[in-house]
Protein backbone atom coordinates (compact mmCIF):
# COMPACT_ATOMS: atom_id res chain seq x y z
CA UNK A 1 0.00 0.00 0.00
CA UNK A 2 1.13 3.44 -0.77
CA UNK A 3 2.20 5.81 1.93
CA UNK A 4 -0.84 7.81 3.38
CA UNK A 5 -0.21 12.07 2.14
CA UNK A 6 -2.75 12.73 4.62
CA UNK A 7 -3.09 11.58 7.97
CA UNK A 8 -6.15 12.50 10.40
CA UNK A 9 -5.90 11.52 14.33
CA UNK A 10 -8.62 12.21 16.79
CA UNK A 11 -9.30 15.90 15.45
CA UNK A 12 -12.06 17.47 18.00
CA UNK A 13 -13.50 20.74 17.05
CA UNK A 14 -16.15 23.04 18.45
CA UNK A 15 -17.66 26.58 18.13
CA UNK A 16 -18.71 27.43 21.59
CA UNK A 17 -21.28 25.05 22.69
CA UNK A 18 -21.61 23.15 19.53
CA UNK A 19 -18.97 20.19 18.73
CA UNK A 20 -18.49 20.36 14.89
CA UNK A 21 -15.59 17.65 14.92
CA UNK A 22 -15.28 15.03 17.11
CA UNK A 23 -12.75 12.61 16.91
CA UNK A 24 -12.08 12.40 13.67
CA UNK A 25 -9.60 9.96 12.15
CA UNK A 26 -8.39 8.64 8.33
CA UNK A 27 -5.92 8.12 5.95
CA UNK A 28 -5.62 9.33 2.39
CA UNK A 29 -3.90 7.60 -0.04
CA UNK A 30 -1.36 9.27 -2.46
CA UNK A 31 -2.96 9.50 -6.15
CA UNK A 32 -6.76 8.69 -4.75
CA UNK A 33 -9.94 10.89 -4.59
CA UNK A 34 -10.94 10.53 -1.27
CA UNK A 35 -14.86 11.76 -0.32
CA UNK A 36 -15.75 13.56 2.96
CA UNK A 37 -19.57 12.85 2.87
CA UNK A 38 -22.50 12.98 4.93
CA UNK A 39 -25.64 15.69 5.27
CA UNK A 40 -25.10 19.42 6.34
CA UNK A 41 -23.42 19.70 9.83
CA UNK A 42 -21.88 16.63 9.49
CA UNK A 43 -18.55 18.44 10.18
CA UNK A 44 -17.15 17.84 6.47
CA UNK A 45 -16.60 21.51 5.66
CA UNK A 46 -14.75 22.12 9.39
CA UNK A 47 -12.73 19.11 8.46
CA UNK A 48 -11.28 20.00 5.60
CA UNK A 49 -10.36 23.65 6.62
CA UNK A 50 -8.61 21.97 9.64
CA UNK A 51 -6.41 20.15 6.66
CA UNK A 52 -6.49 23.74 4.94
CA UNK A 53 -4.81 25.16 7.74
CA UNK A 54 -7.20 27.32 8.21
CA UNK A 55 -8.62 26.20 11.33
CA UNK A 56 -6.58 24.39 14.16
CA UNK A 57 -8.35 21.42 15.82
CA UNK A 58 -8.04 21.63 19.68
CA UNK A 59 -7.33 17.45 19.33
CA UNK A 60 -5.46 15.56 17.91
CA UNK A 61 -3.11 15.63 15.34
CA UNK A 62 -3.08 16.08 11.38
CA UNK A 63 -0.28 15.65 9.08
CA UNK A 64 -0.76 16.86 5.37
CA UNK A 65 2.57 15.81 3.43
CA UNK A 66 4.34 15.24 6.53
CA UNK A 67 3.34 19.24 7.78
CA UNK A 68 1.33 20.32 10.34
CA UNK A 69 -1.25 22.31 8.42
CA UNK A 70 -1.77 25.40 11.16
CA UNK A 71 1.56 25.43 11.81
CA UNK A 72 3.44 25.08 8.44
CA UNK A 73 1.90 28.06 6.70
CA UNK A 74 3.60 29.30 3.35
CA UNK A 75 5.62 25.85 3.38
CA UNK A 76 2.20 23.63 2.61
CA UNK A 77 -0.12 26.30 1.01
CA UNK A 78 2.30 26.33 -2.01
CA UNK A 79 2.19 22.64 -2.40
CA UNK A 80 -1.34 22.40 -2.25
CA UNK A 81 -4.87 23.63 -4.20
CA UNK A 82 -7.91 24.70 -2.45
CA UNK A 83 -11.44 25.61 -3.05
CA UNK A 84 -13.79 26.67 -0.64
CA UNK A 85 -17.27 26.18 -0.11
CA UNK A 86 -19.64 29.14 -1.68
CA UNK A 87 -16.74 31.14 -2.03
CA UNK A 88 -16.48 34.17 -3.99
CA UNK A 89 -13.89 36.38 -5.60
CA UNK A 90 -14.15 40.24 -6.71
CA UNK A 91 -17.18 41.35 -8.20
CA UNK A 92 -15.42 43.00 -11.35
CA UNK A 93 -12.17 41.16 -11.20
CA UNK A 94 -11.60 39.30 -14.20
CA UNK A 95 -10.87 35.93 -15.30
CA UNK A 96 -7.28 36.45 -17.01
CA UNK A 97 -6.59 38.80 -14.54
CA UNK A 98 -7.21 36.08 -11.13
CA UNK A 99 -5.35 33.44 -12.54
CA UNK A 100 -2.18 35.61 -13.74
CA UNK A 101 -2.27 37.33 -9.86
CA UNK A 102 -2.49 34.18 -8.43
CA UNK A 103 0.42 32.67 -10.56
CA UNK A 104 2.53 35.88 -8.92
CA UNK A 105 1.91 34.78 -5.52
CA UNK A 106 3.22 30.97 -6.01
CA UNK A 107 7.08 30.16 -6.67
CA UNK A 108 6.12 27.44 -9.03
CA UNK A 109 3.27 27.79 -11.31
CA UNK A 110 1.60 25.83 -14.25
CA UNK A 111 1.10 28.22 -17.60
CA UNK A 112 -2.20 30.03 -16.89
CA UNK A 113 -3.27 30.24 -20.61
CA UNK A 114 -3.20 27.11 -20.82
CA UNK A 115 -5.23 26.19 -17.84
CA UNK A 116 -7.59 28.23 -18.90
CA UNK A 117 -7.75 26.36 -22.07
CA UNK A 118 -8.39 23.41 -20.42
CA UNK A 119 -11.18 24.34 -18.04
CA UNK A 120 -12.94 25.85 -20.92
CA UNK A 121 -12.69 29.31 -19.49
CA UNK A 122 -10.22 30.88 -22.76
CA UNK A 123 -13.29 32.79 -24.15
CA UNK A 124 -14.11 34.40 -20.65
CA UNK A 125 -10.57 35.22 -19.53
CA UNK A 126 -11.61 39.07 -20.00
CA UNK A 127 -15.57 38.44 -18.45
CA UNK A 128 -15.77 39.90 -14.92
CA UNK A 129 -16.48 37.18 -12.16
CA UNK A 130 -19.77 38.23 -11.41
CA UNK A 131 -20.84 37.49 -15.33
CA UNK A 132 -19.56 33.95 -15.28
CA UNK A 133 -22.39 31.27 -14.47
CA UNK A 134 -22.23 28.98 -11.75
CA UNK A 135 -20.50 26.14 -13.58
CA UNK A 136 -18.11 28.67 -15.34
CA UNK A 137 -17.25 29.80 -11.90
CA UNK A 138 -16.38 26.46 -9.69
CA UNK A 139 -14.03 26.26 -13.15
CA UNK A 140 -12.67 29.26 -12.36
CA UNK A 141 -12.25 28.33 -8.42
CA UNK A 142 -10.63 24.65 -9.74
CA UNK A 143 -8.23 26.00 -12.24
CA UNK A 144 -7.55 28.86 -9.06
CA UNK A 145 -6.77 25.58 -7.09
CA UNK A 146 -4.23 23.81 -9.75
CA UNK A 147 -2.52 27.35 -10.76
CA UNK A 148 0.22 26.00 -8.40
CA UNK A 149 0.54 22.62 -9.51
CA UNK A 150 -0.53 21.19 -6.22
CA UNK A 151 0.38 17.63 -5.06
CA UNK A 152 -3.06 17.56 -2.94
CA UNK A 153 -6.29 19.22 -3.70
CA UNK A 154 -8.89 19.80 -1.66
CA UNK A 155 -12.64 20.71 -3.23
CA UNK A 156 -15.38 21.78 -0.80
CA UNK A 157 -18.94 20.65 -2.12
CA UNK A 158 -17.50 21.42 -5.53
CA UNK A 159 -20.62 21.18 -7.32
CA UNK A 160 -23.13 22.19 -4.98
CA UNK A 161 -26.04 24.57 -6.95
CA UNK A 162 -24.79 23.00 -10.63
CA UNK A 163 -27.18 21.35 -12.69
CA UNK A 164 -26.81 17.81 -13.48
CA UNK A 165 -25.13 19.06 -16.80
CA UNK A 166 -22.52 21.18 -14.91
CA UNK A 167 -22.25 18.46 -12.06
CA UNK A 168 -20.84 16.02 -14.51
CA UNK A 169 -18.46 18.24 -16.78
CA UNK A 170 -17.20 19.40 -12.84
CA UNK A 171 -16.91 15.14 -12.15
CA UNK A 172 -14.96 15.13 -15.59
CA UNK A 173 -12.36 17.82 -14.54
CA UNK A 174 -11.81 16.09 -11.07
CA UNK A 175 -11.05 12.83 -12.52
CA UNK A 176 -8.74 14.68 -14.90
CA UNK A 177 -6.94 16.03 -11.41
CA UNK A 178 -6.27 12.55 -10.42
CA UNK A 179 -4.92 11.01 -13.89
CA UNK A 180 -1.88 14.15 -13.16
CA UNK A 181 -1.08 11.98 -10.27
CA UNK A 182 -2.63 14.36 -7.71
CA UNK A 183 -4.65 13.50 -4.34
CA UNK A 184 -8.01 14.75 -4.49
CA UNK A 185 -9.85 15.12 -1.11
CA UNK A 186 -13.12 16.66 -1.68
CA UNK A 187 -16.60 17.22 0.36
CA UNK A 188 -20.20 16.47 -0.63
CA UNK A 189 -23.61 15.74 0.48
CA UNK A 190 -24.58 14.16 -2.76
CA UNK A 191 -24.27 10.21 -2.24
CA UNK A 192 -24.18 9.67 -5.89
CA UNK A 193 -21.37 12.11 -6.39
CA UNK A 194 -19.38 10.07 -3.66
CA UNK A 195 -20.31 7.04 -5.39
CA UNK A 196 -19.44 7.85 -8.97
CA UNK A 197 -16.03 10.29 -8.49
CA UNK A 198 -14.11 8.53 -5.27
CA UNK A 199 -12.08 5.91 -4.61
CA UNK A 200 -12.62 5.36 -0.98
CA UNK A 201 -15.40 7.55 0.77
CA UNK A 202 -15.52 8.69 5.04
CA UNK A 203 -18.74 8.79 5.85
CA UNK A 204 -19.84 11.69 8.25
CA UNK A 205 -22.23 12.58 10.95
CA UNK A 206 -22.47 14.74 13.97
CA UNK A 207 -18.92 15.05 13.47
CA UNK A 208 -17.64 11.56 13.65
CA UNK A 209 -16.83 9.36 11.11
CA UNK A 210 -18.71 6.27 11.21
CA UNK A 211 -16.81 4.32 8.18
CA UNK A 212 -14.48 4.29 5.75
CA UNK A 213 -14.06 2.44 2.62
CA UNK A 214 -14.77 2.01 -0.84
CA UNK A 215 -18.34 2.79 -2.18
CA UNK A 216 -18.47 -0.66 -3.43
CA UNK A 217 -16.69 -1.98 -0.10
CA UNK A 218 -19.46 0.26 2.61
CA UNK A 219 -22.31 -1.47 0.11
CA UNK A 220 -20.94 -5.15 0.33
CA UNK A 221 -20.46 -4.43 3.89
CA UNK A 222 -23.46 -2.65 5.37
CA UNK A 223 -25.83 -3.64 2.16
CA UNK A 224 -25.50 -7.02 1.05
CA UNK A 225 -28.94 -7.49 0.23
CA UNK A 226 -30.45 -7.11 -3.21
CA UNK A 227 -33.72 -6.37 -4.27
CA UNK A 228 -35.93 -7.92 -7.25
CA UNK A 229 -39.36 -6.50 -7.90
CA UNK A 230 -41.35 -8.95 -10.06
CA UNK A 231 -44.88 -8.13 -11.46
CA UNK A 232 -46.62 -11.18 -12.29
CA UNK A 233 -50.52 -12.96 -12.29
CA UNK A 234 -48.87 -16.53 -11.41
CA UNK A 235 -50.25 -17.21 -7.72
CA UNK A 236 -47.16 -19.66 -7.24
CA UNK A 237 -44.69 -17.43 -8.01
CA UNK A 238 -43.79 -16.28 -4.43
CA UNK A 239 -43.56 -19.74 -3.12
CA UNK A 240 -40.86 -20.64 -5.53
CA UNK A 241 -39.35 -17.56 -4.97
CA UNK A 242 -39.26 -17.96 -1.36
CA UNK A 243 -36.88 -21.72 -1.93
CA UNK A 244 -34.50 -19.65 -3.90
CA UNK A 245 -31.33 -19.67 -2.35
CA UNK A 246 -30.42 -16.83 0.14
CA UNK A 247 -33.55 -15.10 0.13
CA UNK A 248 -34.81 -14.11 3.25
CA UNK A 249 -38.72 -12.69 2.49
CA UNK A 250 -40.79 -11.74 -0.71
CA UNK A 251 -43.20 -8.98 -0.16
CA UNK A 252 -46.42 -8.83 -2.14
CA UNK A 253 -48.56 -5.88 -3.08
CA UNK A 254 -51.08 -7.26 -5.57
CA UNK A 255 -49.21 -8.92 -7.96
CA UNK A 256 -45.93 -7.19 -7.57
CA UNK A 257 -43.66 -9.02 -5.66
CA UNK A 258 -40.37 -7.58 -3.77
CA UNK A 259 -37.82 -10.05 -3.38
CA UNK A 260 -34.96 -9.77 -0.71
CA UNK A 261 -32.17 -11.14 0.19
CA UNK A 262 -28.17 -11.40 0.72
CA UNK A 263 -27.49 -13.05 -2.25
CA UNK A 264 -25.11 -11.65 -4.51
CA UNK A 265 -26.23 -13.62 -7.66
CA UNK A 266 -30.27 -13.06 -6.61
CA UNK A 267 -31.26 -11.48 -9.93
CA UNK A 268 -29.76 -14.67 -11.84
CA UNK A 269 -31.35 -16.76 -9.78
CA UNK A 270 -34.53 -15.28 -10.46
CA UNK A 271 -34.26 -15.06 -13.47
CA UNK A 272 -33.39 -18.94 -13.95
CA UNK A 273 -36.28 -19.66 -11.75
CA UNK A 274 -38.79 -17.74 -14.03
CA UNK A 275 -37.79 -19.49 -17.20
CA UNK A 276 -37.78 -23.06 -15.31
CA UNK A 277 -41.41 -22.21 -14.30
CA UNK A 278 -42.87 -20.88 -17.39
CA UNK A 279 -43.77 -17.96 -15.18
CA UNK A 280 -45.27 -14.89 -17.12
CA UNK A 281 -44.24 -12.22 -16.10
CA UNK A 282 -45.48 -8.17 -16.77
CA UNK A 283 -42.64 -6.65 -15.39
CA UNK A 284 -38.82 -7.00 -14.06
CA UNK A 285 -36.84 -4.50 -11.49
CA UNK A 286 -33.86 -5.18 -9.64
CA UNK A 287 -32.77 -2.48 -7.15
CA UNK A 288 -28.69 -2.50 -6.60
CA UNK A 289 -28.29 -0.94 -3.11
CA UNK A 290 -26.39 2.59 -3.30
CA UNK A 291 -24.29 4.79 -0.78
CA UNK A 292 -27.47 6.22 -0.02
CA UNK A 293 -28.67 2.60 1.40
CA UNK A 294 -25.17 2.42 3.53
CA UNK A 295 -26.21 5.83 5.08
CA UNK A 296 -29.83 5.02 6.10
CA UNK A 297 -28.68 1.92 7.27
CA UNK A 298 -25.80 3.38 9.21
CA UNK A 299 -27.86 6.19 11.08
CA UNK A 300 -31.57 4.79 10.72
CA UNK A 301 -32.57 8.14 8.77
CA UNK A 302 -32.06 9.59 5.15
CA UNK A 303 -29.16 12.10 3.68
CA UNK A 304 -31.98 14.53 3.32
CA UNK A 305 -33.93 14.67 7.22
CA UNK B 1 4.99 41.23 1.35
CA UNK B 2 5.10 39.15 -1.60
CA UNK B 3 2.18 40.16 -4.49
CA UNK B 4 1.67 43.31 -2.46
CA UNK B 5 1.80 45.03 -5.06
CA UNK B 6 0.26 42.93 -7.93
CA UNK B 7 -2.85 42.99 -5.27
CA UNK B 8 -3.17 46.29 -5.08
CA UNK B 9 -2.65 47.00 -8.73
CA UNK B 10 -5.62 44.48 -9.41
CA UNK B 11 -7.75 46.42 -6.14
CA UNK B 12 -7.51 49.80 -8.49
CA UNK B 13 -8.56 48.33 -11.26
CA UNK B 14 -11.52 46.88 -9.28
CA UNK B 15 -12.04 49.73 -7.46
CA UNK B 16 -12.17 51.72 -10.93
CA UNK B 17 -14.66 49.35 -12.61
CA UNK B 18 -17.04 50.42 -9.83
CA UNK B 19 -18.75 53.67 -11.62
CA UNK B 20 -20.79 54.52 -8.34
CA UNK B 21 -17.81 54.27 -5.70
CA UNK B 22 -15.81 55.83 -8.07
CA UNK B 23 -17.98 58.70 -8.10
CA UNK B 24 -18.66 58.94 -4.43
CA UNK B 25 -14.66 58.88 -3.89
CA UNK B 26 -13.17 61.31 -6.35
CA UNK B 27 -16.18 63.01 -8.00
CA UNK B 28 -17.91 63.73 -4.20
CA UNK B 29 -15.44 66.20 -2.41
CA UNK B 30 -14.52 67.71 -5.95
CA UNK B 31 -17.72 68.95 -6.46
CA UNK B 32 -18.55 69.93 -3.26
CA UNK B 33 -15.54 72.07 -2.90
CA UNK B 34 -16.86 73.75 -6.31
CA UNK B 35 -20.32 73.79 -5.42
CA UNK B 36 -19.41 75.39 -2.52
CA UNK B 37 -16.82 77.54 -3.46
CA UNK B 38 -19.01 79.35 -6.37
CA UNK B 39 -21.71 79.89 -3.73
CA UNK B 40 -19.53 81.52 -0.94
CA UNK B 41 -17.74 83.62 -3.89
CA UNK B 42 -20.56 85.09 -4.95
CA UNK B 43 -21.84 86.06 -1.92
CA UNK B 44 -18.81 86.79 0.40
CA UNK B 45 -17.42 90.13 1.13
CA UNK B 46 -13.55 89.94 2.24
CA UNK B 47 -14.56 90.30 6.13
CA UNK B 48 -17.44 88.18 6.11
CA UNK B 49 -17.44 84.93 7.86
CA UNK B 50 -18.25 83.01 4.71
CA UNK B 51 -14.66 84.26 3.50
CA UNK B 52 -13.37 83.23 6.30
CA UNK B 53 -14.81 80.06 6.00
CA UNK B 54 -14.14 79.79 1.90
CA UNK B 55 -10.18 80.43 2.93
CA UNK B 56 -9.65 77.90 5.28
CA UNK B 57 -12.37 75.80 6.41
CA UNK B 58 -14.10 74.55 2.58
CA UNK B 59 -10.63 72.68 1.69
CA UNK B 60 -10.52 71.39 4.98
CA UNK B 61 -13.88 69.79 4.71
CA UNK B 62 -12.95 68.72 1.67
CA UNK B 63 -9.93 66.77 2.46
CA UNK B 64 -11.76 65.71 5.23
CA UNK B 65 -14.68 64.47 3.20
CA UNK B 66 -11.92 62.09 1.20
CA UNK B 67 -10.71 60.93 4.54
CA UNK B 68 -13.89 59.71 5.42
CA UNK B 69 -15.02 58.26 2.05
CA UNK B 70 -11.90 56.37 2.14
CA UNK B 71 -12.72 54.73 5.81
CA UNK B 72 -16.64 54.60 4.59
CA UNK B 73 -15.68 52.74 1.40
CA UNK B 74 -12.84 50.38 3.12
CA UNK B 75 -15.15 49.42 5.65
CA UNK B 76 -17.60 48.49 2.86
CA UNK B 77 -15.08 46.37 1.07
CA UNK B 78 -13.84 44.80 4.28
CA UNK B 79 -17.29 43.77 4.95
CA UNK B 80 -18.54 42.63 1.46
CA UNK B 81 -15.35 40.86 1.09
CA UNK B 82 -15.66 39.12 4.27
CA UNK B 83 -19.28 38.04 3.77
CA UNK B 84 -18.72 36.76 0.30
CA UNK B 85 -15.33 34.52 1.77
CA UNK B 86 -13.44 36.41 -0.35
CA UNK B 87 -10.74 37.35 2.41
CA UNK B 88 -10.79 33.79 3.59
CA UNK B 89 -9.71 32.63 -0.14
CA UNK B 90 -7.09 35.17 -0.03
CA UNK B 91 -6.09 33.87 3.52
CA UNK B 92 -5.84 30.12 2.18
CA UNK B 93 -2.97 31.24 -0.92
CA UNK B 94 0.71 32.15 0.86
CA UNK B 95 -0.34 35.89 0.43
CA UNK B 96 0.68 37.46 4.21
CA UNK B 97 -2.62 38.23 6.34
CA UNK B 98 -1.33 41.75 6.54
CA UNK B 99 -0.29 42.28 2.68
CA UNK B 100 -4.05 41.26 1.86
CA UNK B 101 -4.88 44.36 4.55
CA UNK B 102 -2.24 46.89 3.65
CA UNK B 103 -2.91 46.51 -0.51
CA UNK B 104 -6.89 48.12 0.77
CA UNK B 105 -4.61 51.03 2.59
CA UNK B 106 -2.69 51.55 -0.29
CA UNK B 107 -5.50 51.74 -3.13
CA UNK B 108 -7.43 54.67 -0.47
CA UNK B 109 -4.43 56.43 -0.28
CA UNK B 110 -3.57 56.57 -4.05
CA UNK B 111 -7.70 57.70 -4.48
CA UNK B 112 -7.42 60.37 -1.73
CA UNK B 113 -4.12 61.10 -3.28
CA UNK B 114 -5.92 61.18 -7.41
CA UNK B 115 -8.83 63.36 -5.73
CA UNK B 116 -6.62 65.81 -3.80
CA UNK B 117 -4.89 66.64 -7.09
CA UNK B 118 -7.62 67.00 -8.96
CA UNK B 119 -9.29 69.55 -6.18
CA UNK B 120 -6.55 71.76 -6.35
CA UNK B 121 -6.72 71.40 -10.44
CA UNK B 122 -9.68 72.39 -11.07
CA UNK B 123 -10.70 74.44 -7.90
CA UNK B 124 -8.22 76.59 -8.27
CA UNK B 125 -10.04 79.85 -8.55
CA UNK B 126 -11.96 79.12 -5.24
CA UNK B 127 -8.49 79.45 -2.98
CA UNK B 128 -6.30 82.56 -2.56
CA UNK B 129 -3.79 81.95 -5.10
CA UNK B 130 -1.47 83.39 -2.67
CA UNK B 131 -1.78 80.52 -0.75
CA UNK B 132 1.21 80.23 1.91
CA UNK B 133 0.78 76.55 1.87
CA UNK B 134 2.61 74.30 0.25
CA UNK B 135 0.95 71.51 -2.05
CA UNK B 136 3.39 69.24 -0.63
CA UNK B 137 2.96 69.23 2.90
CA UNK B 138 -0.75 69.57 2.76
CA UNK B 139 -0.70 66.47 0.68
CA UNK B 140 1.56 65.04 3.15
CA UNK B 141 -0.57 65.95 6.23
CA UNK B 142 -3.53 64.23 4.33
CA UNK B 143 -2.33 61.27 3.58
CA UNK B 144 -0.70 61.08 6.54
CA UNK B 145 -4.25 61.55 8.76
CA UNK B 146 -6.01 59.07 6.44
CA UNK B 147 -3.68 56.45 6.74
CA UNK B 148 -4.16 57.07 10.77
CA UNK B 149 -8.13 57.48 10.09
CA UNK B 150 -7.69 54.33 8.06
CA UNK B 151 -6.86 52.03 11.19
CA UNK B 152 -10.58 53.11 12.71
CA UNK B 153 -11.84 51.42 9.74
CA UNK B 154 -10.45 48.58 10.17
CA UNK B 155 -11.38 48.22 13.62
CA UNK B 156 -15.39 49.14 12.48
CA UNK B 157 -14.60 46.23 9.80
CA UNK B 158 -13.99 44.04 12.62
CA UNK B 159 -17.54 45.17 14.41
CA UNK B 160 -19.80 44.88 11.29
CA UNK B 161 -21.76 41.55 11.41
CA UNK B 162 -22.54 41.97 7.97
CA UNK B 163 -22.01 44.20 4.63
CA UNK B 164 -25.49 45.91 5.25
CA UNK B 165 -24.28 47.52 8.26
CA UNK B 166 -20.38 48.62 7.30
CA UNK B 167 -22.08 51.96 5.91
CA UNK B 168 -24.26 52.92 8.43
CA UNK B 169 -22.26 52.22 11.46
CA UNK B 170 -19.22 53.89 9.82
CA UNK B 171 -21.39 56.97 9.29
CA UNK B 172 -22.81 56.93 13.13
CA UNK B 173 -19.41 56.97 13.95
CA UNK B 174 -17.73 59.62 11.67
CA UNK B 175 -20.38 62.15 10.92
CA UNK B 176 -20.80 63.11 15.06
CA UNK B 177 -16.99 62.92 14.99
CA UNK B 178 -16.41 65.50 12.07
CA UNK B 179 -19.47 67.80 13.43
CA UNK B 180 -16.91 68.13 16.71
CA UNK B 181 -14.10 68.32 15.07
CA UNK B 182 -13.92 72.71 15.41
CA UNK B 183 -14.14 72.60 11.37
CA UNK B 184 -17.64 74.13 11.93
CA UNK B 185 -17.10 75.57 15.09
CA UNK B 186 -14.86 76.06 17.81
CA UNK B 187 -14.88 73.45 20.88
CA UNK B 188 -14.95 76.62 22.94
CA UNK B 189 -18.32 77.05 22.46
CA UNK B 190 -19.62 73.43 24.07
CA UNK B 191 -19.81 73.03 27.79
CA UNK B 192 -17.11 71.27 29.26
CA UNK B 193 -17.80 67.98 29.23
CA UNK B 194 -18.14 68.07 25.65
CA UNK B 195 -14.88 70.22 25.23
CA UNK B 196 -13.68 66.57 27.10
CA UNK B 197 -15.05 64.46 24.47
CA UNK B 198 -13.66 65.95 21.60
CA UNK B 199 -10.40 65.58 23.19
CA UNK B 200 -10.29 61.86 22.54
CA UNK B 201 -11.83 62.25 18.99
CA UNK B 202 -8.82 61.69 16.38
CA UNK B 203 -11.04 63.69 13.78
CA UNK B 204 -10.25 66.60 15.93
CA UNK B 205 -6.41 66.14 15.48
CA UNK B 206 -7.30 65.55 11.69
CA UNK B 207 -8.63 68.86 11.31
CA UNK B 208 -6.24 70.60 13.54
CA UNK B 209 -3.00 69.18 11.24
CA UNK B 210 -4.99 69.94 7.91
CA UNK B 211 -6.45 73.61 8.86
CA UNK B 212 -2.66 74.83 10.31
CA UNK B 213 -1.08 73.62 7.14
CA UNK B 214 -3.93 74.87 4.83
CA UNK B 215 -2.82 78.55 6.71
CA UNK B 216 0.64 78.00 5.69
CA UNK B 217 1.83 76.86 9.20
CA UNK B 218 4.69 74.28 9.04
CA UNK B 219 4.68 70.77 9.88
CA UNK B 220 6.78 71.02 12.58
CA UNK B 221 4.54 73.32 14.24
CA UNK B 222 1.81 70.16 14.44
CA UNK B 223 4.04 67.70 16.23
CA UNK B 224 1.53 67.47 18.66
CA UNK B 225 -1.60 66.72 16.59
CA UNK B 226 0.66 64.07 14.73
CA UNK B 227 1.99 62.24 17.60
CA UNK B 228 -2.12 61.74 18.41
CA UNK B 229 -2.71 60.49 15.10
CA UNK B 230 0.17 58.11 15.61
CA UNK B 231 -1.42 57.30 18.56
CA UNK B 232 -4.76 56.70 17.75
CA UNK B 233 -3.70 54.93 14.73
CA UNK B 234 -1.16 52.44 16.64
CA UNK B 235 -4.05 51.59 19.62
CA UNK B 236 -6.76 50.77 16.54
CA UNK B 237 -4.34 48.80 14.59
CA UNK B 238 -3.47 46.98 17.82
CA UNK B 239 -7.12 46.56 18.86
CA UNK B 240 -8.34 45.70 14.94
CA UNK B 241 -5.43 43.21 14.79
CA UNK B 242 -6.71 41.42 18.00
CA UNK B 243 -10.55 41.31 17.06
CA UNK B 244 -10.32 41.31 12.98
CA UNK B 245 -12.35 38.41 11.67
CA UNK B 246 -11.68 36.49 8.71
CA UNK B 247 -14.87 35.73 7.99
Amino acid sequence: MTQPVIRVSGIRKTYGPVVAVDDVSFEVRRGEIFGLVGPNGAGKTTTMECLEGLRSPERGAISVLGLDPFRAGTALKVRIGVQLQEAQLQKRLKVGEALRFWASIYPKTVDPEALLEQLGLREKRNAWFMTLSGGQKQRLFIALALINDPEVVFLDELTTGLDPQARRAIWELVRGIRERGKTVVLTTHLMEEAERLCDRVAILEHGRVIDVDTPRGLVARHCPERVVEVTTADPSARERFLTLPGVEAVDSDGSSLSIRGANANLVADVIQCISRHGIVVTDFHSTVPSLEDVFLRLTGHSMRD
Amino acid sequence: MKGLWQLTWLEIKIFAREPLGLFGTVGVPVLVFLVLGRFLRATANPASPEEAFLQDGLPVLAAIMMTTSAVVSLVTIIAIYREGGILKRLRATPLHPVTILTAHVLVKLLFTALTLGLLLAVGRRYYAPDTAMEFAAFAGALLFSTAGVLSLGFLIASMVPTARFAQPLAAVIFYPMIALSGLFFPSAVLPPSAREVVRVLPMTYVVSLLQGVWRGEALSSHLWDMAIIVLFGATFTALASRFFRWE
